[in-house]
C-alpha cells in the first residue's frame, strides 16, 4: 500500500433508495488536518461515520494506516472520536471517562494513569478528573471528549462538528486549541464541519462536499481564491464572493446591462473560443476604492448603498450593472451612504465560471 | 411628554391604578368554582375509603345499625385480626395471611425478570437495530392490544405440556410475557431519548453489547426503571385473572383470596373483615403510589410519552 494514513476508495452508501455517498475517492497523508466541509446534509458526517466504522458501506474500501479496515469494528480500527455533543458518559467521572476504553480493552492500571495523566496535562483537564460531566462547562465537556480520543493514541482522529455546540468565544479559543494539539501531536485528523472559518483556518485540505460528492480538495488558499465551480465559490467567503451575470469573449467580460470588463490578467483552465454565458466573481476584499481604483484594470463610478461598519473593517453596498455588489475597506476610510465614489478590481483575481456548466473557465 | 406622566404617582390620568411591578393576584368567581369542584370531587371519591375504614374498625352490632359514614363509637382492631389471621377462604380458615405470601413471593420475582428481558429488548431494538428490528418492535407493540382472554387457553395448554402450568414459575413466565409490550415500550423510548452519540462514542472505545448496556445505559436508565417497577408492582399485585388461572392452589395471590373471602357465603356476612381485608389487599399498591408519585409522574412523562 502506499503511504497514506487513510485511503477511501470508490465509497458508495445508500439508505434504502437514497444515495448518500457516491463513488468517493479521498487520500489523506498521514499527519495531514483534512477538513470536510459541507451544508447540513451533503454526507460529511455520514462519510466520517463510515469512516469510523459506525455505518456500514454499501460498497467501496476504506485503509487505515495501509490497513483494509473497511470490515473492522470501531476500536479496531485506530481512531478516536469527538462528537458534537460531546457524548460522555454522564454516571462517569472525567477519569472514568477517559479511561473507560483503556478499561475495557483490558490494559493494564499503571498504563491506564499514566496515558490519562498525560491526556490531562495536554488538555488542562487536571483539575477536573473527579469531576461528573454535568459539573462541567461547555468547553471543559468538549475538552475531555478530545482527551477521551487522545487517551486511546491512535493515529487517526474524527471530529465530527466539535465546536458547533460551544458559544462564539469558547468556539475560536477551542479552534486554537485544536490547531495547537495538531501541531504538538501530528496525528492525522479529519474534521467534519459547516462553519468556513474553522475550515479555513484548521485545515491542511479542504474537501467541500455536496450531495455526497466532494466538488474541491485542495489547501485553504486555493479552495478562496480559485473555487473550481460556483457552488464552491458561493460556499466559502463572508460575504459572499460578487457574483456578475454577462457574456465572455475572448478574455473580454460584458456584463448583461454591457459593462465591459477586461480579463486579460485571468489565467483560464482551458483557451475559451467563442461568446460564452458566463458568471464572473469578485470577492469583496478585491475591490478597492479611490485613488487605487483608477490604478486598477478595471474601475467605475458608483454610489454608495448601504455602509455597514464592523469594527476590524467597513462593508459597503453598491451596484455594478444593476447587480448588487459589496466590497470591504479599511475601516478607517469615510465613506458614507448616498455618496459618491470610484471603485475598482482586476478581474484576473477574480473568478469566471461558464453558465452552462458553473465550472470555472 | 411632561414629568407628571413620569411621576411614581400610583393614580394613572385615568384614576386607575399604574401597572407597577408584579401583577396582583385575583380570586375571581371562577377560580373559587374550580376549587369548590376540586374539593367536592376529591371528597366524593374518598368517601368509600373512609367508609370501608370506619366500617372495619366497627363491631358487627354497631354495622347493623346501618350508620355508614359514622365514626366508630367503640373502635375494634378485632375484624383486622381475623382478615389477616382466621378469615374462612373455602375450606382453610389462615386468613390473607398465605396470600399475601403468595403474593409477594410472586411479584418480587416477576418485576425483576419482567423488566430486566424488557429493557434488554428496549435497548437493543433502539440501538442495535438489524433487518426487521423495526417490524419486531411493532409486533411487539401489537401484543399490547390483544385481549388477554385469547391467549389464555393456548397459553394453559402451553405451561401444562412443560409442566409450568398452575406453579410459581409458570405465573412469574406469564406475568413477565405479559409486561412486555408496554414494559418495551417503556424502555425503548426512553433509550431512544438518549442522544446516539454517546452510544457511537462507546463502540469507538471499544465496548460491545453487554458492557455499553452494564456500565453506560444501565446506569443511566435509574429514573426509567423505577416507573417500570411501579408499573408492575402495582399491576402484578392487583393482577386477579393470571392468578385465578395460572398460579394454582399453592400460589394464589392475596386478590384471589380476597374474593374468596368475600364471597364465602356460609354464617353472617362479616362487613368489617371484609373491608379489613380489602384494605390490605390494597395497602401495598397504595404505599407504593404514595412513595412514589413524584418518580411516577416524571418516568411516564419522560418515557412514554417522548419519542
Amino acid at each position: 500500500m502506499t503511504q497514506h494514513s487513510v485511503s477511501i476508495r470508490d465509497l458508495s452508501l445508500n439508505f434504502g433508495n437514497v444515495k448518500v455517498l457516491e463513488h468517493l475517492d479521498l487520500d489523506i497523508a498521514q499527519g495531514e488536518f483534512i477538513v470536510l466541509l459541507g451544508p447540513s446534509g451533503c454526507g460529511k458526517s455520514t462519510l466520517l461515520n463510515c469512516i469510523a466504522g459506525l455505518l456500514d458501506v454499501s460498497d467501496g474500501q476504506i485503509f487505515i494506516g495501509g490497513r483494509n479496515v473497511t470490515w473492522e469494528e470501531p476500536k479496531d480500527r485506530g481512531i478516536g472520536m469527538v462528537f458534537q455533543s460531546y457524548a460522555l458518559y454522564p454516571q462517569m467521572t472525567v477519569e472514568r471517562n477517559l479511561s473507560f476504553g483503556l478499561r475495557v480493552a483490558g490494559m493494564k492500571k499503571d498504563e491506564i494513569d499514566k496515558r490519562v495523566a498525560r491526556a490531562a496535562e495536554i488538555l488542562q483537564i487536571g483539575p477536573l478528573l473527579q469531576r461528573k460531566p454535568v459539573e462541567l462547562s461547555g468547553g471543559q465537556r468538549q475538552r475531555v471528549a478530545i482527551g477521551r480520543a487522545l487517551v486511546r493514541d491512535v493515529d487517526v482522529f474524527l471530529f465530527d462538528e466539535p465546536l458547533s455546540n460551544l458559544d462564539a468565544k469558547l468556539r475560536s479559543d477551542l479552534r486554537v486549541e485544536i490547531k495547537r494539539l495538531h501541531q504538538r501531536l501530528k496525528n492525522t485528523m479529519i474534521y467534519v464541519t459547516h462553519d468556513q472559518i474553522e475550515a479555513l483556518t484548521l485545515a491542511d485540505r479542504i474537501a467541500v462536499m455536496k450531495n455526497g460528492v466532494i466538488q474541491q480538495l485542495s489547501d485553504p488558499h486555493t479552495i478562496y481564491n480559485k473555487p473550481v465551480n460556483l457552488y464552491v465559490a458561493g460556499f466559502i467567503g463572508s460575504p459572499q464572493m460578487n457574483m456578475l451575470n454577462g457574456t465572455l469573449n475572448g478574455t473580454t467580460f460584458t456584463t448583461d446591462d454591457g459593462t465591459v470588463i477586461s480579463a486579460v490578467n485571468y489565467q483560464f483552465m482551458a483557451p475559451v473560443s467563442g461568446p460564452t454565458k458566463a458568471i464572473l466573481g469578485v470577492r469583496p476584499e478585491h475591490i478597492v476604492l479611490g485613488e487605487e481604483a483608477r490604478a486598477m484594470p478595471f474601475s467605475l463610478d458608483v454610489e454608495i448603498e448601504i455602509v455597514e461598519p464592523m469594527g476590524s473593517d467597513t462593508l459597503a453596498w453598491t451596484k455594478i450593472g444593476g447587480h448588487p455588489v459589496t466590497f470591504r475597506c479599511n475601516s478607517d476610510v469615510d465613506i458614507k451612504s448616498g455618496q459618491k465614489a470610484v471603485i475598482g478590481f482586476d478581474a484576473g483575481r477574480g473568478s469566471i465560471f461558464s453558465v452552462e456548466t458553473t465550472n470555472r473557465l | 411628554m411632561t414629568s407628571e406622566a413620569l411621576s411614581p404617582s400610583k393614580l394613572g390620568a385615568s384614576g386607575a391604578v399604574e401597572p407597577r411591578g408584579a401583577k396582583p393576584k385575583k380570586l375571581t368567581i371562577a377560580r373559587v368554582g374550580v376549587y369548590a369542584f376540586l374539593v367536592i370531587a376529591a371528597l366524593f371519591f374518598l368517601m368509600p375509603l373512609w367508609v370501608m375504614v370506619v366500617t372495619s374498625l366497627k363491631g358487627l352490632p354497631e354495622i347493623r345499625l346501618g350508620h355508614l359514614f359514622n365514626l366508630p363509637a367503640e373502635v375494634t382492631f378485632e375484624p383486622w385480626l381475623k382478615a389477616w389471621d382466621t378469615a374462612c377462604t373455602g375450606r382453610d380458615c389462615n386468613g390473607l395471611k398465605p396470600g399475601f405470601m403468595n403474593s409477594l413471593k410472586i411479584t418480587l420475582l416477576s418485576v425483576p425478570v419482567s423488566i430486566v428481558v424488557a429493557m434488554i429488548n428496549g435497548y437493543a431494538l433502539s440501538f442495535w437495530k438489524y433487518k426487521g428490528s423495526d417490524l419486531l418492535f411493532g409486533i411487539l407493540i401489537f401484543g399490547a392490544f390483544v385481549p388477554y382472554q385469547v391467549v389464555i387457553y393456548p397459553l394453559i395448554i402451553g405451561l401444562s405440556k412443560v409442566g409450568l402450568f398452575a406453579t410459581l414459575p409458570g405465573i412469574v413466565i406469564v406475568h413477565t410475557i405479559f409486561g412486555m409490550p408496554i414494559l418495551t415500550l417503556l424502555f425503548r423510548n426512553f433509550f431512544a431519548s438518549l442522544p446516539p452519540e454517546l452510544f457511537k462514542a462507546a463502540r469507538v472505545d471499544g465496548a460491545g453489547f453487554w458492557q455499553i448496556f452494564f456500565q453506560i445505559m444501565l446506569p443511566m436508565s435509574v429514573p426509567i426503571a423505577i416507573v417500570a417497577v411501579i408499573l408492575q408492582t402495582t399491576g402484578i399485585w392487583n393482577d386477579f385473572l393470571f392468578g385465578t388461572v395460572f398460579a394454582g392452589r399453592e400460589n394464589m395471590p392475596m386478590t384471589v383470596q380476597l374474593n374468596n373471602i368475600v364471597t364465602t357465603t356460609t354464617g353472617v356476612r362479616e362487613y368489617n373483615v371484609n373491608m379489613a381485608a380489602t384494605i390490605l389487599t390494597a395497602a401495598v399498591p397504595l404505599a407504593v403510589y404514595f412513595i412514589s408519585g413524584k418518580w411516577f409522574v416524571r418516568g411516564i412523562a419522560a418515557g412514554a410519552v417522548k419519542g
